[in-house]
Parts: structure tokens; C-alpha cells; sequence
């Protein structure tokens, strides 16, 4: 099973940018030694959840018929700490995508309070042109991952259809 | 859209700053990307990806760095060497490129070498004189 780190997806535009939320709980073990007796979220996981929430929208795009692998961390400035009982917003946005890779910038807020900019790049990895195969399956978009999109997408099979439902 | 080739090394010098995290006086017109400037396969994707926006153009990745499909056909690569044909390939493709020694001896790992900073600095301005 993979690894999911964001909490879910609060908007949703095929191809072109995503937000997701994540809520920080003192129930996330790493909390108590990142640092004791000042728990504050590690600026590595927020890279791992802007990659969650990047990497799925560039997934999206190509109906995650790629394998999309995080290939390139471009920028990660980190400017707040980030709490317990906070709950960020990861605002990722699709800049260039092409056959072989996408590139993409992010945020994440806390409020409106500007907490880190995170620029990635992945590939795709099949596109690759040293011509390496990998597994047929598509290891990379679980189902597990997919059904982060319920509800925010109307097909959570990825037919790029969008829509903007709350309830 | 008439820019000096100066204008244009400046441009493509903020680019491979920022892409490849290395200072300005290191991007030099003969450096290159690989052994000088440490770019990896995806830091050319990158580096497109950048261009096209600091230029607004569209560039195939195929057209500024031919150099893998090059070295994936048995018909341009023989024994680690560029073939004739596979030379006038990449001749054709990078009409800009100067081959110098290369063309005497052309190993496919010194393939990297030819790519230097002021080779996109003349596609870029190729590109930019056709449009």
C-alpha cells in the first residue's frame, strides 16, 4: 500500500492546479522527536505532501496512464513553522507539461499566512529515453491514491471531468 | 523580437542560474552543461521548460538536445562512435554546433561536451530569427 499523506482534495482543475488539505495532529509520532517539547511539522514532509498533492494533478492530466515519479525538487523555501492542530493548504499549480515530464510551483498556507514555496518537476517514467522498462502496472496511482479525488473529481477513474461539488 | 545575442546570453544565464543552482560568472559561454555546470537528464527537461517561458517559445526537447535519440539508433551509433551518417544527423540537427575535434573522434561519452551554454545561446537565437 502507498503512502498517503494529504488529508483531501478541496479543488480541482484538470491539467492546470489542485489544493488539498492537510491536518496536523501531536498523533503523528515523528512529532514528539521533530522536536520534544516543540513539535513542529518537518520541512521534508511538506515537500512529500506538495509532491502528493503535484504529482496527483499531473497524474490527472494524462489520466494516470503515466507512471509519474517526483524527479526534481526546483525550490522549497520555507518561511513558518507549521503545528499541531494546524491545517495547511497545498496549493499546487501545473506550469509546462510535455510527453516526458511536467514541471509545477506550489504553496502552502496556513490561513492566509504564506507558509512555504515548492516548485517540483516529475517524470514519466516510461517516457524515459534511455528506454528502461518498467512494470505494466501502474504502481505510482493506486486505487488507495485515487479515491483522495471522490468527490472533488465525478470520475475518480480520471476522465478529467471537473466539478466543484461541497457536499 | 530583435534581441542581441547578448541580451540573449543574459536571459539564457538567469535560466541555467536557476535551474541548476550555480552561480552567474560559472555560466560561461564555453562551459558546459554536464561537466562544467553538472546538469542531469532532468535538469534539460527543466531547462527547456524555462526557456520556453523566458523566451515564449516553443521548443521540442528533440530539436535542442538530439543527443539521446541520436545514441539510441544502431544506424548513427557504431562502437560507442557516431557513425558518418549519424555525424551529418547531428550536424543537420545543430546546424550551430561546432564539432571541432570532436568530429575526428566522436565517442559518444564526449557527446555531453558539445553541450555548452552558448550552444543554446545560438538555438535560442536561431529559433528567434526564424520566427
Amino acid at each position: 500500500m502507498r503512502w498517503i499523506w494529504i488529508d483531501k482534495f478541496v479543488e480541482f482543475k484538470s491539467g492546470e492546479s489542485a489544493v488539498a488539505i492537510k491536518n496536523v495532529t501531536l498523533a503523528e509520532e515523528h512529532l514528539h522527536d521533530h522536536f520534544p517539547g516543540f513539535p513542529v511539522m518537518p520541512e521534508t514532509l511538506m515537500i512529500e505532501a506538495m509532491a502528493q498533492t503535484s504529482g496527483i494533478l499531473v497524474g490527472q492530466a494524462k489520466n494516470f496512464q503515466e507512471k509519474v515519479i517526483l524527479a526534481k525538487v526546483k525550490k522549497a523555501v520555507f518561511y513558518d513553522y507549521v503545528k499541531p492542530g494546524d491545517t495547511i493548504q497545498l496549493e499546487a499549480k501545473i506550469e509546462s507539461i510535455a510527453a516526458e515530464a511536467a514541471s509545477t510551483s506550489g504553496r502552502i498556507r496556513l490561513g492566509e499566512k504564506l507558509i512555504a514555496e515548492i516548485d517540483l518537476m516529475f517524470s514519466h517514467i516510461d517516457q524515459n529515453l534511455a528506454g528502461k522498462k518498467f512494470p505494466e502496472e501502474n504502481f505510482v496511482f493506486t486505487q488507495t491514491f485515487k479515491s483522495l479525488l471522490q468527490g472533488v473529481l465525478v470520475d475518480n477513474a480520471g476522465s478529467g471531468t471537473t466539478k466543484s461539488e461541497q457536499n | 523580437m530583435a534581441m542581441s545575442r547578448d541580451q540573449i546570453f543574459g536571459q539564457v544565464q538567469e535560466v541555467l542560474v536557476d535551474a541548476l543552482g550555480v552561480d552567474d560568472d560559472e555560466v560561461t559561454p564555453e562551459a558546459t552543461l554536464m561537466g562544467d555546470l553538472g546538469a542531469e537528464s532532468i535538469d534539460f527537461l527543466d531547462i527547456v521548460f524555462r526557456l520556453e517561458k523566458a523566451f515564449e517559445m516553443k521548443i521540442p526537447r528533440e530539436e535542442l538536445f538530439p543527443a539521446e535519440s541520436l545514441m539510441n539508433s544502431p544506424e548513427f551509433v557504431n562502437n560507442g562512435k557516431l557513425t558518418e551518417t549519424g555525424l551529418a544527423e547531428l550536424r543537420n540537427k545543430m546546424p550551430y554546433i561546432e564539432l571541432g575535434a570532436f568530429a575526428n573522434d566522436p565517442d559518444i561519452n564526449k557527446l555531453g561536451d558539445l553541450f555548452t551554454v552558448g550552444v543554446i545561446v545560438s538555438y535560442v537565437e536561431s529559433k528567434l530569427n526564424a520566427a
